[in-house]
């Protein structure tokens, strides 16, 4: 865990390497196409799982929105929020419900402050969860489009508008 | 819909109306008698615009809110169904809804709610399929496109006035105002607060709502409550998730002699509502007296908040001539 932590506390570092990550999966999309989705998401969630844990103590929801959530895994707050902190955070910034653990959201605003490409995300309405894509790969939904697809009747919005910024 | 109200509901004509709101909680019987409801909400009904039906708060079972709900509108009351989203998924709370709406209820709240750990049952599973926000936005979908999450119409829409709680007293509190925006984007068109006993850092909370220009986007009422002793301010302030008492708040009390207390702490909650009052873009405040109920009266009054506007009947006429949202007569 020793070893997540540290880089976790460097979010800007942490926003580069998805960035790249990003662009290297869109890159091979052709190649994992023609492989079959099915497959290689088969291959990519043990190893996926395996590194976004230890850094991350990632969930495998299957639609990652690390990026805008300070590079912080917003699953691993006990209530699963994915748009901002409770209204039980502790004055010490701790969880209501672990009172040993840091708010997961305390953590994930503070390191937004520190993230110039993509730490103004954290104001987009995240929609519900898919529950139905927990266990697979985030990558692969990425590239099947599968991770945003929202309930029909669902209205996204993208950055909240604020009469001042 | 033609008129702009959202809701048939005399909160939403109070607050559009201009007038200085009051809403107060019910605290819920762990009873099957309907009779214990209308006891409870008795004391309540003539001094405020809205009362709360609280769902399992801290965690603890007690008869549903949308039951209450059900009970206090047949008597002609005006409940505020609160829904958290611990204990129910998307399919629950979207029925629940409906349901609540065909029962004549004209006010929703949307929490999160209290994690499972505060109440006497911590072994229970955590549902938390939705967050506040998604809540709130679902509801509105329902409410203004006619139709469940799914897609699936509705063949009579709910007409609801939809709340949001916020928390201005909890880390991070930079933060706060940013998640309050993305619930009033999601939905939201009143805001009930958590407790304020700390009324400097409300001001600087709302300073930076004004600069959001939020204060013009929904109602804000600010929840207030009475403190029996500092033992009791002790225990909420280290038991009761996301209050925060200040010391000179708990000081005053332990100065107090012991038979003076309880006034004491009416005083300071009518001394908190009077300043909070004064404060730009504030629309009314929210009692909560967990086990003193008796004293929700003699606090508004105290306060001067009484009578309470007689905004009865449900005419659409009446609608169309209220003012539009946000406008505000300060003073009323
Ligand atoms: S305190 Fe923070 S981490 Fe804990 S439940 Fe609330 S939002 Fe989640």
């Amino acid at each position: 865990m020793k070893f997540g932590q540290w880089l976790q506390n460097h979010p800007h570092f942490l926003e580069q390497t998805y960035g790249l990550t990003h662009r290297v999966f869109t890159m091979l999309d052709p190649l994992i196409a023609k492989l079959g989705y099915e497959r290689v998401d088969h291959w990519l969630r043990g190893p996926e799982e395996f590194a976004k844990r230890i850094v991350f103590d990632c969930r495998m929801c299957g639609q990652c929105i690390l990026h805008s959530t300070g590079m912080t895994c917003s699953m691993s707050c006990p209530k699963n929020l994915r748009n901002g902190p409770c209204g039980g955070v502790r004055a010490n910034g701790y969880c209501e419900v672990f009172p040993d653990k840091p708010c997961v959201w305390v953590q994930a605003y503070n390191r937004s402050l520190e993230m110039p490409l993509y730490g103004d995300e954290i104001l987009v309405i995240e929609p519900p969860v898919n529950r139905s894509l927990e266990g697979s790969s985030a990558w692969i939904n990425m590239l099947t489009g599968q991770d945003k697809v929202t309930p029909k009747a669902w209205e996204s919005i993208e950055i909240i508008p604020l009469a001042e910024k | 819909m033609n008129s702009e109200f959202k809701s048939d509901g005399r909160l939403e004509r109070v607050l559009r109306s201009g007038r200085f709101a009051v809403t107060a909680e019910l605290n819920p019987p762990d009873s099957a008698d309907p009779e214990e409801v209308y006891q409870a909400a008795l004391v309540l009904s003539e001094v405020c615009d809205g009362i709360n039906a609280t769902d399992g708060s801290g965690a603890h079972c007690h008869m549903s809110s949308v039951a209450i709900c059900a009970l206090l509108t047949r008597a002609g009351y005006a409940p505020i169904f609160q829904v958290s989203c611990r204990d129910r998924n998307r399919i629950a709370i979207q029925g629940d809804v409906l349901g609540a709406a065909a029962m004549g209820v004209s006010n929703v709240l949307c929490l999160t709610g209290d994690d499972v750990t505060a109440g006497d049952q911590p072994q229970a599973k955590r549902v938390f399929d939705f967050d506040s926000i998604q809540l709130l936005r679902t509801i509105k979908i329902m409410r203004d496109k006619g139709m469940f999450l799914s897609g699936r119409k509705l063949t009579t829409p709910p007409r609801l006035f939809l709340g949001a709680a916020s928390n201005p007293f909890v880390p991070p509190y930079d933060w706060r105002p940013y998640r309050l925006a993305k619930k009033i984007e999601a939905g939201a068109d009143f805001i009930q607060s958590q407790y304020c006993f700390d009324v400097p850092r409300f001001r600087q909370f709302m300073q930076k709502v004004r600069d959001l220009g939020l204060h013009e986007q929904a109602f804000f009422l600010v929840g207030v409550g009475p403190l029996r002793s500092e033992k009791a301010a002790e225990f909420m302030r280290t038991k009761v998730p996301g209050v925060h008492i200040p010391d000179n708040i708990v000081e005053r009390l332990r100065k107090t002699p012991k038979e003076k207390k309880v006034e004491e702490g009416k005083r300071i909650c009518v001394e908190i509502i009077q300043q909070v009052r004064e404060i730009e873009g504030v629309s009314g405040v929210h009692v909560m007296a967990y086990r003193q109920e008796e004293l929700v009266a003699e606090i508004i009054s105290e306060a001067g908040l009484l009578p309470r506007p007689r905004i009865g009947g449900l005419s659409a006429q009446d609608s169309k001539v209220r003012p539009r949202r946000g406008n505000r007569v300060n003073g009323v």
